[in-house]
């Protein structure tokens, strides 16, 4: 039976129909063999657009539909639903994309039109091979993994564990806490960071919902959304954590000093450590790196103090195993390598810090117990904030950090709180959009702050007056006085970069995510689903997607939770349909597909000596489609005969 | 008389080809006389003297079955092919060359301005100081003599005239022509169109060892490596067609330490074989990153005439572009 074909074609407002003629694009349409229906419409995806297919598979006894509108990433699921609740097999449904694909990039309109009516003859050729697939759900995994355990994966954990949903949090330092537990205080509220902070992490402690396990790594992710299988390996400890009572008295006693990575290598850690004071978990780990005993077989000082015997030099990494329906991914962000930004002193002079160095100068638990000072202790007459170092800099990052001129300005009013000092802040723009954000900037534009509206493009020690000698002096063009200044000063800090983790790609490989030009985490949509990621049922959380500050990574994690949860609650999910399938009348074993599907689907029968897909972890990527020699392995709904159809008719002259 | 008709009326033809298929008709040893018994062998151009009028004599379809080898690459193999067609009730392609062009099928890299630019002009053996080149016609004192017309591109069988079925291979081996005598001396014939061999590929009957997950570190060719008996060819870096090409023939080149070439042509579901075996190569190549993706790839040596080397005319690229102008001999 010859197919009825239906073509709706959408103006998009428009966005389509501002550069397509479409109504050209409808007659061209009714014309094509087995078309019996062509129509347009403003906006195919609202209620009534949708309504005109539904009425048109009844009224025209349609058997296959085609929407020429935006990318099916956007409207497919919407068409595929409409055509499912008019009767029709939803995989009988074809889109063609003539708004990313077309109209947006083209301005000449006649041309624009012709490529058009090209992609939608396209789509029917598709259209007319479709076959119908049957649509499968599975169960999902009543838990979710958080990766991470910043304040973004904090919030979301909490959030998912009071709902009554189990979670599993793997961090992968000693103690949960992230950056925010670095911070002193928190802009522009002044509030201390570690007061907001360290009750969430008690609570995620004690959570009977949560399974917290730090100093941990994720090691491999198989399975697909709702059904993951997720190893962990739980690094050797050397501590019994069931015995440990966190009393300290090891660290104490600990003779070997290594720079703590928490305070930005400022202060020495013992090698039985917890990162900070009030690290959660409280119970120390041992770093066998660093640990003498480790080293050359000696010492064993904190075993001999240790009253509950909680030294355990026999302990190994282990590897455990957890099924998730979800996952978070929150792991962070890193710095840029200051070290790269050599013009502005860092590593060359020692009282040049970056942003975080001066956050842990500043704080109570850090080196110097709060107090402002050079590294000859004393206290700094005048010190200048360097912004966007790295930042907004088409040599390093071209983005903006987000957080650093409101740290900066944070930082200014400490520093003038603590020391009195000169304090210039030397800027490109300043960016205060948050909420309270502004008034902070105007209350420090009160508070006697210099600001120079420049970025500066050195620092250096070399005096050129009596005025510079022993001082470092920033140089920059201020852009309003429109001349070059040099301003001494004793201190400087570079309001550096934010960057991904480092092992930010290993990662996204990892969980099947992509990467943004940024090398953040890739969404699912920038605006509509910044947590969502391409591959389903993982999520994305705080500035592993993005820079962010504090409240913007808080509701990033509370958002994420809240569509895991909208998964994990829904109980079921759908699965892929147009998978894969080896025909085995063809398939001769030859192995050649078994190394390259990333999902893990494709496997060897020893008895048959066939390759197997096993349909429900297949994501239909077609890798073993193509990769198949034998031309065995078909992938469904993206077959070579309508893809090839689809080319043909792409390129057909009319 | 009456007895007579009842045998099988044979035809075997021969056009772009190197005898090698007639020669493995003969290959079958003794069972040739089986074949003998069975049919009135009415033209084997390689055994017997025929001429053009004998052929135009019969009556249409008074021959049983036609066996065509080679491929078809000018007019005159072109008239005879048609006129076989015509002759015959079933019409079989083959050998490799008639089933998908073959090793002549190769000549579709070039066109007749250039083979005739090399072959009468700067091949090494050449002395043509006149630079003829053959004309389909001469006027002669005689009268006007004829030779046939070569034409640009090289065809396989079914892309001139209408084909029963398929008996592939460079050549066909023994049991492959045994199966399809068998079928056709039975009358026990698979569907029209069918190709006489195996649906699996060569991997199937080949007795070599896979790996669970393969990789290739580089690929060689033969006489560069010590080939170990046992392995997969493919996964010592060989390139091997076998996954890519149909069964039927044994295994035979694999398991004297050959690569497959791929004269079976491509399997049943296939649309390109080189595209088949290619990505397959690719995909198993131990390969990070995309410049040393590139530089693995780049030591296979003559992609083209691998993967390709039989079925370059029925492939999706069938031939290379045509040269706009010019030609002349390539620089080396």
């Amino acid at each position: 039976m010859e197919p009825r074909i239906g073509v709706f074609v959408c103006h998009c407002g428009t966005n389509i129909a501002g550069v397509v003629d479409v109504n050209r694009v409808v007659e061209a349409a009714a014309r094509w063999p087995d078309v019996v229906h062509a129509v347009e419409y403003k906006f195919m995806c609202s209620d009534p657009g949708q309504g005109l297919v539904k009425d048109a598979i009844v009224k025209h006894d349609l058997s296959r539909v085609v929407v020429a509108a935006c990318s099916p990433r956007m409207h497919e699921p919407t068409f595929r639903k409409a055509c499912a609740m008019a009767g029709l097999n939803p995989y009988l449904f074809e889109m063609a994309n003539i708004r990313e694909h077309c109209s947006w990039v083209h301005e000449d309109k006649e041309a624009a039109t012709l490529k058009a009516i090209d992609i939608v003859r396209a789509a029917v050729a598709k259209a007319r091979l479709l076959e119908p697939l049957q649509t499968r759900f599975v169960p999902v995994t009543q838990k979710v993994l958080v990766v991470g355990g910043g304040v973004a994966g904090i919030q979301a954990a909490l959030d998912i564990a009071n709902a009554g949903t189990k979670v599993v949090m793997v961090e992968r330092a000693q103690s949960i806490g992230g950056h925010m537990a670095q911070l002193d205080k928190t802009f522009p509220t002044l509030d201390c960071s570690a007061c907001i902070l360290t009750p969430k992490m008690v609570q995620v402690a004690q959570h009977p919902n949560i399974e917290l396990m730090t100093y941990s790594e994720v090691e491999s992710v198989d399975g697909f959304v709702g059904n993951f299988t997720v190893k962990i390996r739980r690094k050797a400890r050397y501590v019994d954590e069931a015995v440990c009572t966190a009393c300290g008295v090891c660290i104490e006693k600990c003779p070997k000093k290594v720079p703590s990575e928490f305070d930005e290598g400022m202060m020495p850690r013992k090698a039985i450590y917890r990162s900070f004071p009030q690290a959660v978990p409280g119970r120390p780990v041992i770093d066998k790196e660093s640990c003498t005993y480790f080293k050359n077989g000696k010492c064993k000082i904190c075993e001999i103090f240790c009253e509950p015997k909680a030294i355990r030099w026999d302990d190994q990494d282990q590897v455990v195993e957890e099924k998730v329906g979800a996952i978070l991914v929150a792991t962070g962000m890193g710095l840029i390598d200051p070290h790269g930004l050599s013009q502005w002193g860092y590593g060359r002079y020692p009282n040049v810090l970056t942003g975080l160095e001066f956050e842990r100068l500043n704080n109570a638990t850090g080196p110097t117990g709060g107090r402002i000072v050079l590294k000859d202790g004393s206290t700094p007459k005048s010190v200048a904030i360097l912004h966007c170092i790295g930042s907004r800099d088409r040599n390093h990052k071209e983005y903006c950090s987000r957080v650093c001129c409101m740290y900066a300005l944070k930082f200014a009013h400490l520093i003038k709180e603590k020391t009195h000092a000169t304090v210039y802040n030397f800027y490109i723009d300043m960016r205060c959009f948050g909420k309270g954000y502004e008034e902070f900037y105007n209350r420090l534009l009160h508070e006697g702050v210099k600001f120079v509206r420049g970025k500066a493009a050195f620092v250096t020690d070399q005096a050129a007056n009596d005025d510079e000698k022993g001082k470092l002096v920033v140089s920059a063009e201020s852009t309003t006085l429109g001349e070059v200044l040099r301003v001494p000063v004793d201190m400087v800090i570079l309001a550096s970069a934010v960057a991904p983790q480092k092992d930010a790609e290993a990662v996204a490989r990892q969980f099947g995510m992509g990467l943004s030009p940024d090398g953040f985490f890739m969404e699912k949509h920038p605006k509509l689903e910044p947590f969502s990621t391409a591959t389903d049922g993982v999520f994305l959380a705080g500035a592993c997607q993005s820079p962010k500050d504090i409240p913007d990574t808080v509701a990033h994690g509370a958002a994420a939770a809240s569509t895991a949860l909208s998964l994990i609650s829904r109980g079921t999910v759908e699965v892929e349909s147009a998978t894969a399938e080896v025909l085995t009348d063809f398939c001769s074993g030859c192995k050649v597909c078994q190394d390259v599907c990333p999902y893990g689907a494709i496997s060897f029968h020893e008895d048959t000596k066939l390759a197997e897909v096993n349909a429900s972890v297949c994501k239909g990527c077609g890798t073993c489609v193509a990769t198949c020699p034998s031309g065995a392995i078909v992938g469904r709904h993206f077959n070579d005969r309508q893809i090839l159809a689809q080319i043909d008719a792409a390129f057909l002259w009319e | 008389m009456g007895e007579e008709k009842k045998k099988l009326q044979l035809a075997l033809y021969w056009a772009a080809s190197c005898g090698g298929c007639d020669v493995a008709v003969l290959d079958v040893n003794e069972k040739i006389l089986d074949i003998a018994a069975a049919a009135d062998i009415r033209l084997w151009p390689i055994a017997m003297d025929y001429k053009y009028k004998d052929i135009e004599k019969w009556a249409d379809g008074e021959i049983d079955v036609c066996l065509f080898n080679g491929a078809v690459r000018n007019s005159e193999q072109l008239h005879l092919a048609r006129l076989l067609r015509q002759k015959s009730k079933v019409m079989v392609a083959f050998g490799a060359c008639a089933a998908f062009g073959g090793i002549p099928g190769l000549a579709n890299l070039h066109s007749r301005k250039t083979i005739f630019e090399a072959v009468y002009g700067y091949t090494a053996s050449t002395v043509n100081p006149e630079g003829t080149t053959p004309q389909p016609t001469l006027k002669v004192p005689e009268g006007e003599v004829h030779l046939p017309d070569f034409f640009d591109d090289v065809y396989a069988l079914h892309q001139v005239v209408p084909v029963e079925y398929f008996v592939p291979g460079c050549p066909p081996t023994p049991d492959t022509i045994m199966t399809a005598v068998n079928a056709i001396v039975t009358g026990n014939l698979p569907p029209v169109g069918s190709t006489i061999a195996s649906n699996k590929s060569v991997c199937d009957d080949c007795k070599r060892k896979k790996s669970d997950k393969p990789k290739v570190e580089a690929f060689h060719r033969p006489q560069e490596i010590r080939i170990d008996p046992e392995i997969c060819l493919l996964e010592q870096g060989l390139t091997c067609m076998g996954s890519a090409t149909r069964g039927g023939c044994g295994a035979l080149c694999p398991s004297v330490n050959m690569p497959c070439r791929g004269c079976y042509g491509p399997m049943p579901n296939s649309l390109d074989v080189g595209a088949d075996a290619l990505a397959a190569m690719t995909s198993i190549v131990d390969a990070g990153d995309e410049k040393t993706a590139r530089e693995k790839a780049g030591a296979l040596h003559d992609p083209l005439g691998t993967f390709y080397r039989f079925t370059l005319p029925v492939s999706m690229l069938r031939r290379a572009p045509k040269p706009v102008q010019g030609g002349g001999p390539p620089t080396l």
